[in-house]
């Protein structure tokens, strides 16, 4: 389907952003996006967000952490074999301190790569789907739609009574 | 809505227009802060010889300073961490101005061991690349285990510190851009901010990230003074070969970090007017914290002198005393006296945690541990166990110079970062009234006291 626009409604109340999200989603629009100046759960659970998968990514990113700890230290030990200390030539024990560091490491880049690509940061040019209210107590929802859906949306959204309803390019 | 913004208005103050009282004191600070790098940059041109540190003490003043500044740093991130972990409502106006001293202390400390090299510039031995003739490093050495730790910590806390403040610089961006959209703020802020829009799916995605980075920072935190520790206990030297010195330098670490972060918050709450932010609740918690890591502290100190006498190893035994009744009892014992009966005299009683009282046991703290570990460094090194090489130590102006000047750095650095950021995380502390509001809305009760 292609999109013709978006609308985008604030809200001064958390209850009539929920009931707009509902409504929407109801009336079975895809593209419904939600702005709020903190996280809130109640909005979440609207749109339908199930647990976020940027634990998928600190998983990952450890497990590659663990072996590359590992891999490096017996690499580079292999690589030119010289014992230190009367200590074998593979010596677990001391690896295992390099690979638990490096777990941590891999880890926590991993988190912040997963969480910037899934919430799309950085985006550092302007965009029209926004409003500065947003980050200071005002809640947003923004749909998309065709032109004849957008009526129905814009139906719903009023319902709610929206300090400011307006009509926004679809981005992205 | 969130509830009264008046409240916010101190924080914004510094990061608004420029502050007299801020410029003079990052310029004092700065001045304080040029001291290392003059001394240091000294040492370079002359060569380590200008410090104390000779035969057999070969550690002094730079690798006590660099346990005291690690210490410190698992102030933040390490305390942060484990409340937000625990969810402690408390938790939201402290973690922000923790986070930063870890930074900046791990920053510090991190700088310790380069100037302890001499010659710095072949630092890049020790990171996992090969020498001309490729040759590796040895893994097998703590030396090399400290700097991948101290490495993934510093990287790991500097993200930490870095996650929860996206949100924030959106707001500043914000509000500068109502201000004057064209003036150099909101221009900054509008960079920084990285474009964070607050829709649904980042917050659900920060706070994910925000919990994961939590949980995987705690272990980090931990296994890095567990490895500075190891520096000591790998060796065979008496009273450092001690399978007890992972978890008593932990425990050590955190106790100064709590001090530290006793006085910082002081500080902010009197220079910054943020009684209401930092409030006298933030403090009797903390300053119970503060009171259970002094037992601990002192159970640990205990536990470690008490196996050394009852087991009279002559070696050990000739450290052990000189540290109770020779050459460093005087300082030993006003180690004692500023970490465990000044701390349990005065934070026992919920008067005693009052805001200022706390800051000021926060010193004698700080004091006590610089002390610890510059008798764990030196009173080991000055009798080794073959006597022939006993020696003494004392420090030179520049390993003086380094240390004053050490302070000064995290002042400045500090100072800095409060006319950056909010210091007190806006977001987190709106949340938690949110939340409050709503109990109060479904409960219908009176508001009670925020805290």
């Amino acid at each position: 389907m292609e999109n013709a626009g978006g609308l985008l409604a604030s809200y001064e109340y958390l209850d009539s952003t929920v009931d707009a999200i509902k409504g929407l989603k109801k009336a079975g629009f895809e593209t419904v996006r939600a702005y709020t100046p903190y996280p809130e759960h109640h909005i979440e659970d609207a749109l339908g967000y199930d647990q976020s998968p940027v634990r998928v990514w600190t998983l990952v990113g450890g497990l590659t952490g663990t072996a590359t700890g590992f891999a490096l230290t017996i690499w580079t030990s292999m690589d030119w074999p010289l014992v230190v200390g009367g200590k074998p030539m593979v010596s677990i024990p001391a690896y295992i301190i390099i690979a638990f560091e490096l777990t941590i490491l891999f880890g926590a880049l991993a988190t912040i790569i997963g969480l910037f690509v899934l919430s799309r940061l950085p985006s550092i040019k302007p965009t029209v789907v926004y409003d500065p209210e947003f980050s200071s107590g005002r809640y947003g929802v923004y749909v998309e739609g065709s032109h004849q859906r957008l009526e129905e949306a814009r139906r719903i959204m009023n319902e709610q009574e929206p300090i400011e309803l307006r009509e926004g390019e679809a981005d992205d | 809505m969130t509830g009264d913004r008046s409240r916010e208005e101190p924080l914004f103050r510094p990061l608004t227009a420029w502050r007299p009282k801020l410029i003079l004191g990052s310029l004092f600070t700065g001045a304080v802060a040029a001291l290392l790098f003059y001394s240091w940059g000294y040492q370079i041109r002359n060569d380590i010889g200008v410090a104390g540190i000779n035969r057999p003490v070969f550690w002094g003043f730079y690798i006590t300073n660099f346990v005291f500044w690690i210490g410190i740093s698992h102030a933040g991130t390490l305390i942060s961490a484990i409340l937000r972990v625990t969810s402690a409502e408390w938790r939201r106006p402290v973690t922000r101005c923790a986070e930063a001293i870890t930074v900046f202390a791990l920053l510090i400390g991190g700088l310790f061991p380069l100037i302890h090299l001499g010659r710095p510039w072949l630092f890049w031995f020790m990171i996992p690349l090969p020498n001309h003739r490729g040759l590796w490093p040895n893994f097998r050495s703590p030396l090399v285990w400290d700097i991948t730790a101290i490495g993934t910590y510093l990287i790991g806390s500097i993200l930490y510190l870095l996650l929860p403040l996206l949100p924030d610089l959106a707001i500043l961006r914000d509000r500068h851009t109502a201000d004057n959209p064209d003036s150099a703020r909101a221009r900054i802020y509008r960079f920084i901010a990285l474009g964070w829009r607050g829709t649904a799916q980042q917050w659900h995605s920060l706070e994910s990230g925000i919990r994961a980075l939590a949980v995987i920072i705690i272990p980090v935190a931990v296994s890095v003074h567990t490895i500075v520790s190891w520096d000591f206990s790998m060796t065979l030297q008496p009273m450092w070969h001690s399978t007890i010195f992972g978890p008593y330098f932990v425990v050590g670490a955190i106790y100064s970090g709590i001090a530290v972060l006793m006085v910082t918050m002081y500080l902010l709450r009197r220079g910054m007017g943020l009684e209401s932010y930092l409030n006298d609740k933030v403090f009797n918690n903390l300053g119970l914290l503060f009171l259970a890591f002094t037992l601990i502290w002192g159970y640990f100190t205990f536990a470690e002198h008490l196996t050394v006498w009852y087991g009279n190893e002559p070696s050990e035994m000739a450290v052990f005393t000189e540290r109770i009744s020779g050459k460093y009892a005087r300082i030993f014992w006003a180690m004692v006296l500023l970490n465990v009966a000044v701390p349990v005299l005065v934070l026992s009683f919920p008067r005693g945690r009052k805001p200022w009282l706390t800051a000021i046991v926060g010193v004698g703290v700080l004091i006590g541990m610089w002390i610890e570990r510059f008798i764990i460094v030196v009173g080991t090194l000055s009798l080794p166990r073959l006597d022939f090489t006993v020696g003494s130590y004392q420090p030179t102006w520049v390993e003086l110079g380094i240390l004053v000047g050490s302070f000064g750095c995290f002042a400045l650095l500090y100072l800095v970062f409060v006319q950056i950021a909010p210091i007190v995380s806006i977001w987190e502390v709106r949340e938690g009234d949110h939340h409050l509001n709503q109990v109060h809305s479904a409960t219908e009760h009176p508001v009670l006291e925020t805290t």
